[in-house]
């Protein structure tokens, strides 16, 4: 549900760097999603349709969503291990005393724009 | 052309969150943010709590909602300052809306407030608003499968309480199985079975609670 409350936030963000650059309009945004938040991927794309279909600025624009599956490192015996939603316990040891080392990132890795002198080449900036 | 941003998506709920977590550390106010199902029972184990604390502790409520002002009005019957917080169809608080809600609160004086979240078991669990836990509920009726269908919840929660605990013979509720789901979940995170209604089991929460604020 809270799926466009998230993508207005992305879409605001990606616009704002976009314009600070300079871009005429965007192209692409890069994201990477955690498993373990409460982010689904389909309804981020279902967010992201609906919201970019009337933003001339955007419209058109691609997403792609890195999916980044949970990984654990065991307080007790050290090892790290990838897991699913539903098993935190470590593999090697039986520990339940664990800590999360990626798996809750709700993150824009990058975006691509379109700059006016793209073709032209003559660099304004260094 | 590329542009690296590498920012989080919600860096402006978890900069706000940030912000309030520093204010409510230097007015040494412990702040539980309280998640559940609409019905589940809520504002019933808050007023519970309000009762087993209210002499040793100042305490303050945060109602969220979608609409109505039904639930402050409860709790400010019982003497206990309380804000509503409309969210106006939104399924879930942010932060910015703790920030408002706070302007009204004198923290100085108090030393436990309690955000009853929007009745939602998944949304929330995404949102940092500067609390020091987040607690949830979960009631008998709902059933012991819970945890399989909302996993989240249950692994951002630094406590369980198992609600209603007296309608237990009614349900068909599995409660051994429930506990093995959530150690699986969340080994750390304590248990604790009561009934807001009856009273039964509140006193081990209480202190757990009490024993947080007196550190705060």
């Amino acid at each position: 549900m809270h799926e466009l409350g998230i993508m207005t936030g992305v879409i605001e963000a990606a616009e704002k760097a976009a314009r600070d650059s300079g871009a005429t309009r965007l192209l692409k945004v890069n994201l990477s999603i955690g498993e373990m938040t409460e982010a689904i991927e389909d309804a981020l794309v279902f967010a992201w349709e609906a919201l970019t279909e009337d933003d001339p600025y955007a419209k058109g624009a691609e997403l792609t969503i890195n999916m980044i599956k949970p990984k654990s490192r065991c307080l007790e015996c050290g090892a790290v291990f990838e897991h699913d939603r539903f098993h935190m316990f470590c593999p090697e040891c039986d520990g339940f005393a664990t800590e999360l080392l990626c798996g809750r990132e709700l993150q824009i890795d990058s975006i691509e724009v379109d700059l006016p002198d793209d073709e032209e080449g003559d660099s304004h900036e260094d | 052309m590329k542009i690296d941003m590498k920012q989080p998506i919600l860096d402006k709920n978890d900069a706000i969150a940030r912000e309030l977590r520093e204010r409510f550390a230097e007015h040494h106010v412990y702040v539980v943010d309280l998640l559940a199902s609409p019905g589940s029972g809520k504002t019933s184990t808050i007023l519970a709590t309000i009762d087993a604390l209210r002499d040793e502790f100042n305490i303050a409520v945060i109602e969220g909602d979608i609409a109505s002002s039904v639930d402050a009005e409860k709790i400010k019957a019982q003497g206990i300052a309380a804000v509503q917080i409309n969210t106006g169809g939104a399924c879930h608080l942010e932060s910015a809306m703790i920030k408002r809600a706070i302007d009204v609160l004198d923290l100085e004086r108090l030393d436990l407030i309690i955000v009853e979240n929007v009745g939602n078991l998944v949304c929330p669990t995404d949102f940092d608003l500067g609390e020091n836990a987040k607690v949830m509920i979960l009631s008998v009726p709902e059933g012991d499968d819970k945890p399989l269908k909302y996993p989240g919840v249950f692994q951002v929660s630094e406590a369980v309480i198992l609600n209603k605990v007296d309608t237990m013979p009614v349900f068909n509720f599995n409660k051994e199985a429930f506990v093995e789901s959530v150690n699986q979940l969340n080994p750390q995170a304590p248990i604790f079975p009561l009934s807001a209604t009856t009273g039964e089991g509140l006193e081990a929460w209480t202190s757990w609670l009490a024993e947080r604020i007196r550190k705060a």
